[in-house]
């Protein structure tokens, strides 16, 4: 079969499980193709041989009923996996191999899957187009020198590019949503507390959460199904009873209230995305669900509030990256001068930007003016949430306010890169789960996405509700191999 | 200072300062883990033996509030009869220092597990209130060690992490006398609830000092110093003498006390500046977003409440009603936990005719004196409470006297002998046949004529002569009371 890494995950799952492919073969695929890719630069690490001996080694005794049969996959270089280095995109952990797994991998490697390697991302996953990296930009496989959208920037890049049938990333504004819109995949952010952060390197732990990315529902809701668990080494995990989000998958809407907010309807938005939103409030109403005009009035506050609460939090979650116990050190006179040269040196500049606006939020004498009144924000516009799912039981709206831009287009304006993140971070500021579907293309071809919030612990429904659009949209992703000569 | 003065003033010409104190004492949760790891908490250990990968603050690794430590501090803050508070929050301390891996250190700011309580002091001029703060939870940090390498700071994380329990005092002290009584009481009642060991050569309890001084009299306080970690009854009386008269001195040169933080030189005895208010660490706490405010039940704090021991005010207490014991042998016994379940073992295993009062004064004299000689904690006792009331048992009835029971004592600490069986073997039972004495006596009186005669003459000193030949000659077994009643008759 030549044409393997253009299968979905459950089509691989099911040619595994009925013996026509071998998770050899598979993974044998994969590699090759990620070999191949090397321009694209998804991998910060790859595992390859160890990857293939893995694979060897299931074939040998299959164990069929797992969730992921001896299927390869990546998974964005934020988690840290036992004995494989973990850098975070960042100088600062260039030689870092943990002694542990994250709770999440090891749910993925408990099912059968087998690490490729370990993907590009923002470093320490600030930035919303793979840019801030310490190993490069990551190409978007949509068109060259295009960003694949951030942090999960390597990790879209490689499920879009077919680098690895499915991934995991992580989401703290926007982070998985982003970049699936921007490659024309889908990417789930779950509920705060559905993932556990046990192994995860830390951005803003109040915000941060893993989540699926595939090429389509049906996978992320299968992987979501693998990678949500109850676990006592978080203390922010929560105990709800998880649905078999796969196998509980329906098309059937039917009743479904869907608000629209007009609040993200925002100055400048261009037509096409204002389009694509019409688009889909007519593909829910054909799929037998009902619009419902809502408003969340606090939106306008979400993205300067998360700008004060992540980056406070990040700047205390960094300050273990000292040069004392492992990672990069920088040669210092003295333990001051040290830590001065290992974090001027160990750290780009997105990351200094953030820990400065971090520890000027928390310090004495401004901490009420910002972070305590972004608290008070932050309360108030899941407030809007709670109030609006009295009315309704999902939100539509786009997933990112423009389709990809090129390369060093906005790195030199941070803050209309922010701005990337407008529709994707009142969702982590109110710990909701937020998934984004491929739903069209601009003028330019490129991908965009729409985005359905729903309910906390409620996964199943919006799954359902994309896995209906899904089928209505019936988006097919433009992927040329431009980058393969 | 005369003990009996309630009032510890600086004299300076024709002015009198007072010394006001405040404490934050920081005692180790005694605890087998650590307060967000599992790792041990023993002393002692080789260095780094005892360090988790949460303790090392290894990217992505994430804190787990130990129960065992919150049911301790809320254990302490009853025993401090403080109010409890069933919402705190952990927030972040942040600063960077080699042995602080993570960073910050998680700690209580705003919403602390224990508020408002109060411990009762008791003083040569009576008793004593001191207002507790509040009581909160932290971490403690590793250990920088800088005298093993000319060039390099050795980092020990074993301590990384260690629960501490931060108890801050109302600015209620004002001497040394008061903070020795302070800390002391403080350590007796966690070593009765078993929350903190309160030993202070392991590093179990420690404290920052603050000291300010203002004219006799006056209602304000003064600016004040805070001297850090000092780590024993001692050196903080003598950092509170050295600060305090320098601030006086300070004063009565017409200048004035910067608000600093300062550390206090056991060898050279002074305190010296560490920071400045200036220099003050901005430590940008905030609410640890990796843990959730802690909530705990009104029920769960009554099933400690109910699990809280007999604390040392009502021992005491109940020592004086029950045991008819002053005040201050009261204290005496209270004090220390295992002083107190000695005696009160001891007092247990006398039985029915038993003298509480000859027992008091044997733990305080003889027990205390052999267990001070030894460098010995009174849990370590070379004579068991069992063997000990039968020794004053043997005393009160008479079967030997308290000089043969001084001897009997001596043998008894080797290998914890049965007094009974040393006092049956060496033959050291007391005589007390009243014919066998009178005949001693008729002997001894007979051999000292000549003294005897003087005796009857006035010179009653001679008495005493009499008395000791008795017991020599019986080789001290003679009952001494018989001895003198017979003398009395026969001479």
């Amino acid at each position: 079969m030549s044409d393997i890494t253009k299968q979905s995950l459950t089509e691989l799952v099911e040619n595994i499980k009925n013996k026509k492919l071998s998770s050899t073969d598979v993974t044998k695929a994969f590699i090759q193709r990620s070999e191949k890719s090397s321009e694209l630069n998804a991998y910060i690490t790859d595992d390859f041989t160890s990857a293939l001996d893995k694979a060897k080694k299931f074939d040998q005794k299959p164990n069929l009923d797992l969730k992921l049969p001896g299927i390869p996959m990546a998974v964005k270089d934020l988690f840290c996996t036992k004995n494989v280095k973990t850098t975070a995109g960042s100088k600062i952990l260039n030689n870092f191999v943990p002694t542990y797994e994250s709770t999440v991998t090891e749910n993925i490697w408990n099912e059968g899957a087998i690490l490729l390697g370990k993907l590009n991302c923002d470093e320490f996953a600030m930035g919303s187009s793979n840019e801030t990296s310490h190993f490069g930009n990551v190409q978007n496989p949509i068109d060259k020198n295009l960003v694949p959208g951030g942090s999960s920037g390597g990790s879209a890049s490689a499920v879009a590019g077919q680098l690895s049938p499915i991934t995991i990333g992580t989401d703290t504004g926007g982070s998985i949503r982003q970049p699936a819109s921007f490659t024309g995949i889908v990417g789930l952010k779950p509920t705060y507390g559905s993932c556990s952060r046990y192994g995860i390197v830390a951005f803003a732990s109040s915000l941060d959460q893993a989540g699926p990315m595939a090429q389509n529902v049906k996978d992320c809701a299968l992987l979501q199904e693998v990678i949500s668990t109850y676990d006592p080494k978080d203390s922010t995990s929560i105990n709800f009873k998880r649905n078999h989000y796969s196998k509980e998958l329906t098309k059937n809407i039917k009743g479904k209230k869907i608000g629209i907010p007009k609040e993200y309807r925002v100055d400048g938005m261009p037509k096409e995305i204002e389009d694509l939103w019409q688009k889909g409030i007519q593909y829910v109403k054909d799929c037998g669900a009902e619009t419902i005009d809502i408003s969340l009035p606090h939106t306008s506050y979400a993205l300067p509030t998360y700008y004060i609460v992540a980056p406070a939090e990040a700047s205390s979650n960094l300050a273990r990256y000292d040069g004392v116990k492992y990672g990069y050190r920088a040669k210092g006179e003295n333990l001051i001068d040290m830590y001065e040269k290992t974090r001027s040196e160990g750290f780009g500049a997105e990351v200094q930007r953030r820990i400065m606006i971090g520890t000027y939020v928390l310090s004495s004498g401004y901490y009420d003016a910002y972070y305590l009144k972004a608290q008070k924000v932050r309360k108030l516009i899941k407030n809007d949430f709670d109030e609006a799912y009295k009315k309704v039981d999902a939100i539509l709206t786009p997933s990112t306010p423009s389709s990809a831009f090129k390369i060093g287009e906005k790195t030199n304006d941070p803050v209309s890169m922010y701005l990337n993140d407008i529709f994707t971070v009142p969702v982590n500021l109110a710990g909701l789960p937020g998934i984004s579907i491929p739903a069209g293309h601009d003028t330019k071809g490129y991908p965009l996405g729409l985005q359905i919030i729903g309910k906390a612990f409620d996964e199943q429904n919006i799954l359902n509700i994309a896995f209906a659009m899904e089928e209505k949209i019936s988006f097919k992703n433009k992927i040329t191999d431009w980058w393969i000569k | 200072m005369n003990k009996k003065n309630k009032e510890y003033l600086i004299n300076r010409k024709d002015n009198q300062y007072e010394v006001v104190i405040g404490l934050e004492v920081h005692a180790q949760v005694l605890s087998e883990s650590k307060l967000f790891s599992s790792s041990s908490t023993k002393f002692g250990a080789e260095p780094n033996t005892q360090v988790s990968l949460v303790d090392a603050a290894f990217p992505g690794m994430l804190p787990v509030i130990n129960e065992f430590c919150i049911k301790q501090a809320i254990k302490t803050g009853i025993g401090l009869n403080a109010k409890i508070n069933k919402r705190s929050v952990f927030d972040r301390k942040n600063y960077f220092y080699a042995d602080l891996p993570q960073g910050y250190q998680i700690s209580q700011f705003k919403d602390p597990i224990v508020g408002e309580g109060k411990v009762i002091l008791d003083m040569p001029y009576g008793q004593k209130e001191v207002g507790i703060e509040r009581l909160h939870l932290e971490q403690d940090a590793g250990k920088s060690i800088h005298d093993l390498d000319p060039q390099n700071t050795f980092v020990d994380l074993n301590r990384s992490g260690v629960a501490l329990m931060e108890i801050v005092s109302k600015p209620d002290l004002r001497s040394p006398d008061e903070v020795n009584a302070y800390i002391k009481k403080l350590r007796s009642i966690m070593r009765y609830l078993g929350t903190c060991d309160g030993n202070m050569q392991e590093g179990s309890l420690r404290a920052d000092v603050n000291v300010s001084v203002r004219p006799k009299g006056s209602k304000e306080f003064g600016t004040r110093c805070e001297i850090k970690n000092v780590n024993s009854i001692k050196f903080m009386q003598m950092a509170i003498e050295y600060e305090a008269n320098r601030q006086v001195d300070l004063i009565e040169e017409g200048k004035t006390i910067d608000q600093e933080t300062r550390l206090f030189d056991t060898k050279k005895n002074e305190t010296r500046s560490m920071r400045s208010k200036e220099d003050a660490h901005d430590y940008r706490y905030f609410p640890d977003p990796d843990l959730l405010p802690l909530e705990v039940s009104e029920k769960f704090i009554e099933k400690l409440k109910n699990d809280i021991p007999e604390l040392p005010d009502d021992k005491k207490r109940r020592f004086i009603e029950e045991f008819k014991l002053s005040p201050y042998e009261a204290n005496i016994l209270v004090s220390d936990i295992d002083t107190a379940k000695f005696f009160e073992e001891v007092v247990a295993k006398m039985g029915k005719n038993k003298d509480i009062k000859l027992a008091v004064n044997w733990i305080t004299g003889e027990l205390f004196a052999v267990l001070n000689s030894k460098g010995l904690e009174i849990s370590q006792s070379p004579v068991s409470a069992k063997n000990f009331a039968i020794l004053i048992n043997l005393i009160k009835n008479g079967t030997i006297s308290g000089k043969i029971a001084k001897t009997v004592f001596e043998l008894m600490i080797d290998g914890d002998k049965d007094p009974q069986k040393i006092v049956d073997e060496k033959g050291l039972k007391q005589q007390s046949d009243p014919k066998a004495l009178e005949a001693l006596i008729d002997k001894i009186i007979n051999d000292n004529r000549e003294k005897a005669i003087e005796y009857k003459q006035g010179k009653e000193k001679l008495f005493g002569f009499f008395v000791g030949q008795a017991m020599k000659i019986s080789g001290g077994k003679a009952n001494p009371q018989l001895i003198n009643e017979i003398l009395k008759k026969k001479l």
